[in-house]
């Protein structure tokens, strides 16, 4: 049933998802493009890219957004309140309990240990994003954008919203 | 003492606030609840706001939503913790929503063909930048050494033998909660 696909593949990214919303992304990608197939990669990065233009959490947007591309306005709502809710009412119900255990090495070590896994699949994603970049656009045209977006995003530490309009624009003219 | 509808509007408003003038996802907006929260309504004091952002992050799922709902909720009950979560999380999706329809509608065009193709290796820089965090955050706890061999284990599981991440995540969640706990002769070290 699709509600229940959708449930489960924002409810397990989340809850496995230690490091805030830009930690779940990859996760999702893995359910949304690589177990139920709802997007290609390429309609995920646009997801992405313009998620990264709006405010508020990333997680939360990309979960409403694919929930109704992939069911209409129920599915927007169980993708959104997997996201949301699971972690949400652990921390309310336990609220005492961790509040005693914060500084609990142990309860440290988890978030700081899964870590190096988010960062090979964000590793991964990167590379996906690459080589479907050199596909549509040609690897001169990706070269040009990455490296414009590049010195936009770690030299001049513009906001994301200016190197998604110049790859737009660059994409709407050079090669439409 | 506001009445409760006084409180509810506060809270929405509060919240609202921070989700729209929220760019940059949920870590950017942590300052941004801080200043409604402790600044401006004085729900908690600078102390607590630290608890909870604290306990926030021992938490899987995003934190900008987590910390909404807990403050919500300990400022208006239920209602409050469903009020702060619709109001900093409704109003982008609905933005998305509206606009990636339209993207949708005129796909055939050539040009919006060719923005799309344009926007991926934006995309790309912005996921490698986030790659290059998560290593610059792992290599200040548990050195580069160790980062690139559980990354490499990782990766090796994941992409070679076709692992679900998520059981290679919870391996490693319960691998640190079986960890013999020596918080009393470690106390005095602090980490990230």
């Amino acid at each position: 049933m699709i509600y229940w696909d959708l449930f489960l593949a924002f409810f397990i990214p989340n809850i496995i998802g230690y490091g805030g919303g830009p930690a779940i992304i990859p996760l999702v990608e893995n359910e949304v493009v690589g177990r139920y197939g709802w997007m290609t990669s390429q309609q995920f990065a646009e997801t992405l890219a313009l998620g990264n233009t709006l405010p508020s959490p990333i997680a939360t947007k990309m979960a409403g957004y694919i929930g109704y591309d992939v069911a209409g306005i129920g599915g927007g709502l169980v993708a959104t309140f997997a996201t949301v809710a699971p972690s949400l009412i652990l921390m309310l119900v336990a609220l005492g309990t961790l509040y005693r255990y914060r500084d609990s090495i142990k309860v440290k070590s988890m978030s700081q240990w899964v870590r190096p896994v988010i960062m090979v699949l964000m590793g991964y994603l990167t590379w996906s994003f690459l080589s479907e970049g050199v596909g549509d656009a040609g690897w001169i045209h990706t070269a040009i954008i990455a490296a414009i977006a590049c010195v936009m995003l770690w030299r001049l530490k513009l906001h994301p919203v200016w190197a998604v309009l110049l790859g737009l624009v660059y994409g709407g003219f050079l090669l439409g | 003492m506001p009445s409760s509808l006084t409180t509810q509007r506060r809270l929405f408003v509060a919240f609202l606030r921070i989700g729209l003038l929220g760019f940059g996802g949920g870590p950017s907006m942590i300052p941004l609840v801080r200043a409604e929260a402790v600044t401006r309504y004085q729900w908690m004091n600078d102390e607590e706001f630290g608890d909870v952002l604290a306990i926030g992050n021992t938490l899987p799922g995003p934190i900008a939503t987590k910390m909404a709902g807990t403050i919500g909720y300990r400022v208006g009950g239920v209602l409050g913790c469903i009020n702060a979560v619709l109001a900093v999380i409704v109003p982008c999706i609905v933005a998305m929503v509206v606009l990636l329809g339209l993207f949708t509608r005129y796909r055939d065009q050539r040009w919006i063909q060719g923005m799309s193709e344009g926007v991926v290796p934006v995309v790309m820089v912005m996921m490698a930048q986030l790659t290059w965090d998560f290593f610059q955050k792992s290599r200040a706890v548990l050195g580069w050494i160790v980062t690139l061999i559980m990354g490499a284990i990782a990766g090796g599981l994941i992409y070679g033998l076709d692992i679900h991440p998520g059981l290679v995540i919870a391996a490693i969640l319960v691998a640190a909660l079986l960890r013999p706990d020596r918080r009393r002769e470690r106390s005095g070290e602090t980490e990230s």
